[in-house]
């Protein structure tokens, strides 16, 4: 639980943390499975429970592992239930978008719109020009900085994106 | 297959033989007067210059040409000087023109000849004495008609003293090696499409196309297209369904692009959507998929519950399951539950489904355009073994299920297969060992199921089952049968079958099986992907206190256990 309020932390979403634990469809919670931190809805959570561990692979939706060394590691499956709350956003030029979903860094050729104020280091969300969802990052530069910065440098660090899906296909279960 | 391909260009019809015959009579006459016009000029060209000679000079270049095209020509012009009488006062070109006559009546007479010999050759079509060596594709091409020619009328057309299982022993042998298949397959096709056989085996050389599937959840239909035309993909929609999209042509990877990684869409072929559409799952219920890998149902059905109610979703195979839950990430579906057990020992895990999908686990007969491989290495085995785990699994689906569901209480069972022993077979064995019922599946198009085959007779509500062919829909082929469990137990486990069982084992001998063999326990190997090896063994029906042998048509167990494991195919 701890573990989640630092992730949303990080992507400035503590205000609406309430709302994914209280939802207007019955209570969902955080569950540890195999190491993995899974959202999920209290009734299938209960039906769940039928399922031997060893056999259960994964329920509701996966937000994270923890690492061999207990760091907590946020996957890109955690992304539907992340971006409508986060408050701090990029858009990605359609060019870009691809050099994104292959794992790099965005430039700042890459960028389209930045949300203001976005402080240097802060989580944020990156979305395609067409308001999609492709994964998120950290932003390496606050947004004034972004503004007087060479069209080479980074601007987005890559944590995670949709690309994963068939590139690590494996680790996210 | 790969030699086919050429094959396949070449105008269907009158054959190799019959263009052979045609050509002398037609394109040489053409050459010849092409180069009559040349030799002419030519002529007419000396006549001005010189004295007319006689044609057999050496040194006009239009005898060089004459001899490079007729290489017979100087004899024939010789003997054509001798016997002819007026010879000199015949112009030069009148000489040519009678030569190419003499000639013409040469060609036709040898066309004629060759004609005739040919016809000789398919009046009394031989039947090879199997000694031959390397087949000649074109020929047995041409056998394959003739055989079909002699099988349409058989008794004015036989040859006198074949019978007509000679006939069928060779057609179905050429076949096999025309569309290399093994004899097995074969076999069991030319029952199935007593008719149409030669339109389903070509079919089955052509791919299907592309279909994908939106995600309602994420998007809607026409957002995609529109999306994906952008992209440089050319679409269509898919009229039976609201949210398939068949793809003609593309300049993108459809798997790689930001849509599909997005969870818009699903890369799925159109047959499956059909058990999910015969399976009409509701909102807020409780569904089992049981062999889901690699999700393709399970989100479709999930899209339709609207991420509501609770959905299993189990594969025998955990490396398999493990796609499963990255595609239910990617179409951003919540409501389901990954799990991966042996289907077989599922009712004693969890029961209470209102509605239960068995994509069951088959020989892939149905796919054969996707899976080549299925065409030499299914035999009479396979498809014993895939029947018997399916007939396993389909009562655990039954088990599975909730006969006092409000709303549901429906088993859908599907395959990839056309073998009559994995579908009606199964469903039959369902019939009289649960009590269900067969329902109309809801599809308006695909022809009814078999309620008779061969020798097998099967209950008259058969036909409200679906089969799927390659040719007749471009989907590949399948079936699809839905099945509403009713409350109570069925009492009076039939004592005696009516029909004859398959492969013309006597009904006593099954029963006897069962009894030596005691009740479910021997089951071959534990099957296909058996991760426990327990699990067979201690596998008891729940619901069903009462024997049922049944169970035990199938294989006797050494000879599946001979064969090695993981040889069925599970349908991608």
């Amino acid at each position: 639980m701890t573990v989640f309020v630092c992730v949303c932390f990080h992507f400035s979403i503590s205000d609406n943390i309430k709302l994914l634990i209280d939802r207007p469809d019955g209570t969902y919670c955080f569950r540890l499975h195999r190491d993995r931190v899974y959202y999920v809805s209290e009734e299938l959570m209960k039906k769940a429970g039928n399922v031997a561990r060893e056999n259960l692979l994964s329920f509701g939706t996966c937000f994270g592992k923890f690492t061999k060394t207990k760091k907590f590691r946020l996957h890109v499956t955690a992304l539907d239930y992340l971006a409508p709350y986060a408050k701090y956003k990029v858009w990605l030029k359609p060019s870009a978008e691809q050099q994104f979903l292959y794992g790099h860094h965005v430039m700042k050729s890459g960028l389209g719109r930045i949300t203001e104020a976005t402080a240097k280091y802060q989580g944020v969300i990156v979305y395609s020009m067409s308001d999609m969802p492709l994964g998120f990052g950290v932003a390496a530069k606050s947004t004034q900085e972004c503004r007087h910065a060479d069209t080479m440098t980074i601007v987005v660090f890559h944590q995670a994106d949709i690309g994963e899906y068939i590139r690590n296909e494996e680790a996210l279960t | 297959m790969g030699r086919k391909r050429p094959l396949d260009k070449t105008p269907s019809g009158p054959g190799r033989k019959h263009k052979k015959q045609e050509d002398p009579g037609a394109a040489p006459e053409q050459k010849k007067r092409k180069r009559l016009k040349v030799k002419a000029g030519a002529v007419l060209e000396k006549k001005k210059s010189k004295k007319p000679l006689p044609v057999e000079e050496p040194d006009s270049d239009s005898s060089e040409e004459l001899a490079d095209e007729f290489p017979e020509e100087g004899v024939a012009a010789v003997s054509a000087g001798s016997d002819d009488s007026d010879q000199d006062i015949l112009l030069p070109i009148e000489k040519k023109a009678k030569k190419q006559k003499k000639q013409q009546d040469e060609d036709d007479r040898l066309a004629e000849e060759e004609l005739q010999t040919n016809l000789a050759a398919t009046e009394t079509i031989v039947l090879p004495s199997g000694q031959e060596l390397a087949p000649d594709l074109t020929i047995i091409r041409q056998r394959i008609r003739d055989v079909q020619f002699v099988l349409a009328d058989f008794k004015a057309r036989r040859q006198e003293g074949k019978s007509r299982s000679d006939y069928l022993n060779q057609l179905r042998q050429d076949l096999c090696t025309y569309y290399s298949y093994n004899e097995f397959l074969m076999g069991k096709l030319m029952d199935l499409f007593p008719t149409e056989l030669e339109t389903f085996l070509n079919a089955n050389e052509e791919p299907r196309p592309m279909t994908i599937r939106t995600n309602s959840l994420k998007t809607r239909r026409r957002d995609l297209a529109q999306a994906l035309i952008n992209r440089g993909v050319n679409l269509d929609p898919i009229k039976w369904s609201k949210v398939g999209l068949v793809i003609y042509s593309t300049e993108v990877p459809p798997g790689a692009t930001p849509e599909y990684l997005a969870g818009h869409y699903m890369l799925q072929g159109a047959s499956s959507f059909l058990p999910v559409m015969a399976l009409a799952p509701q909102e807020n219920e409780r569904i089992l998929d049981m062999c889901s890998a690699p999700g393709g149902k399970t989100t479709y059905i999930a899209a339709l519950m609207k991420n509501t109610g609770c959905l299993f979703a189990n594969d025998a195979n955990p490396d398999r399951a493990k796609a499963i839950v990255s595609n239910v990430h990617r179409m951003g579906v919540h409501n389901t539950v990954i799990c991966s057990y042996d289907g077989r020992v599922f009712p004693k895990i969890m029961h209470g489904f209102d509605r239960v999908l068995l994509d069951a686990p088959c020989s892939g007969t149905g796919v054969i355009s996707k899976d080549p491989e299925v065409k030499m290495s299914k035999d009479e085995k396979d498809i014993q073994r895939c029947a018997h785990l399916q007939k396993e699994l389909i009562a655990a689906a039954i088990d599975c299920c909730d006969a006092k569901s409000k709303t549901g209480g429906y088993i859908v069972y599907s395959t990839c297969s056309i073998m009559v022993e994995e579908n009606e077979g199964v469903i039959d064995y369902a019939l009289r060992t649960r009590n269900v019922r067969l329902v109309p599946t809801g599809l308006d198009f695909g022809q009814s199921g078999f309620v008779n085959f061969q020798q097998q007779r099967y209950h008259p509500s058969m036909k409200l089952t679906k089969r799927f062919y390659p040719h007749q829909h471009n989907l590949d082929g399948f079936f699809v049968a839905k099945l509403q469990k009713l409350p109570g137990e069925k009492h009076a486990p039939p004592k005696e079958k009516t029909q004859t069982p398959e492969n013309g084992k006597p009904a006593s001998a099954k029963s006897s099986a069962a009894k030596g063999k005691g009740k479910t326990n021997s089951q071959p190997g534990g099957g296909k992907t058996n991760s426990k090896p327990g699990s067979g063994k201690t596998k008891s029906k729940p619901g069903s206190g009462k024997t049922t042998p049944a169970g035990q048509t199938q294989a006797k167990s050494p000879k599946a256990k001979a064969t090695p494991k993981g040889i069925l195919k599970k349908k991608k």
